[in-house]
């Protein structure tokens, strides 16, 4: 597996020839500038004892204002070279080493027809209903004496048994603001000149949030 | 970002593309020059008739109708104005029309489906 750092620019659509046929495809747009090796996690150390207990590289992107920024992780940043970052994920099993303090950039990564899992925070709904929330679909009509409950869930407590409402029964509540995964996107483009990447379809989270991307 | 600034970082020549057509309206008559491919062969097709609509004209996604009648049925075809198919769009008349959506010529035929020229 590997992965990268990027940040949702917004989606628009592109056209792309296959053989015959033009394809419009929408698509969204990731800025994925270099990211910088922080921290080189391994099972054991060179003499064979116990290190970290399992190999990761830990990614940072985002420039972040030093005064921002507790010691602690300053100190880290120091250790690594570079300057404050705003964001640090850690991707387990990286196909390729690198040591600590490398620059990594998109294209090392991610080719042209790659398919890609996307994680990103969901835009935040609010307090929503069960329609919207997890996809019920009301009561159906509006004739034969129904009024003001086209959108409720319905019965939850059953009768005489249960005569109580089972733990985990889906009602309405906050809405979205969740880590969400979207699977097996193509990478539609690769553009290094201005590291970006071209994405098909489209992902979680709202405009210059970061995105996790994983191969 | 909005949507162009958008776009033209994706593909910057696009605009240039877009402004390079003639200008057109709804109710003018043009020829659309369609690339058709055949396995490897690639030819031109023509495809004359009137502007019905165009939509979303101030964006890079837009899309145009052109209506015709053919054989004494009406076609019409939407295509992308960026559309790497397109290879030439030529402008033959001036329509002059009052609306800026043509749907009234979809009920209409001969004599009654005629749109006057714009003489300038």
């Amino acid at each position: 597996m590997s992965g990268f750092i990027g940040k949702k620019i917004g989606m628009t659509s592109i056209f792309i020839t296959e053989g015959a046929s033009v394809k419009h495809v929408a698509c969204t747009l990731i800025q994925a500038d270099p990211c910088v090796v922080t921290q080189v996690k391994r099972t054991l150390n060179e003499d064979g004892t116990r290190k970290d207990g399992y190999n990761a590289l830990q990614l940072a992107a985002g420039e972040r204002k030093e005064k921002n920024v507790t010691k602690p992780m300053l100190g880290h940043f120091k250790k690594a070279n570079t300057t404050p970052k705003f964001k640090i994920v850690e991707f387990k099993t990286f196909d390729t080493t690198y040591d600590l303090g490398a620059e990594i950039t998109v294209q090392e990564v991610f080719q042209e027809g790659d398919f890609v899992d996307v994680i990103g925070i969901s835009k935040g709904k609010g307090f929503q209903g069960v329609v919207k929330r997890h996809g019920f679909s009301g009561v159906g009509g509006q004739t034969h004496g129904q009024h003001n409950r086209q959108r409720h869930p319905g019965s939850i407590g059953a009768c005489s048994y249960p005569s109580r409402v089972f733990k985990g029964i889906r009602m309405a509540g906050r809405t979205g603001n969740q880590r969400v995964k979207i699977q097996n996107l193509k990478v539609l483009k690769v553009i290094p000149e201005k590291n970006l990447l071209v994405i098909s379809g489209s992902i979680p989270g709202a405009k210059n949030s970061f995105v996790i991307l994983e191969k | 970002m909005i949507q162009a600034e958008i776009q033209n970082l994706l593909e910057p020549t696009l605009q240039e593309k877009k402004a390079s057509f003639p200008e057109f309206k709804a109710g003018d008559t043009i020829i659309v020059h369609v690339k058709i491919r055949e396995g490897n062969k690639e030819r031109i097709q023509q495809f004359k008739g009137t502007v019905i609509q165009r939509r979303n004209s101030s964006s890079l996604g837009e899309t145009f109708t052109v209506r015709k009648v053919s054989n004494g049925v009406g076609v019409e075809r939407i295509f992308p104005i960026l559309s790497p198919n397109i290879d030439k769009i030529e402008l033959v008349r001036k329509g002059l029309v009052r609306r800026a959506r043509l749907y009234y010529l979809r009920g209409k035929s001969g004599k009654a489906a005629r749109i006057k020229e714009k003489k300038s």
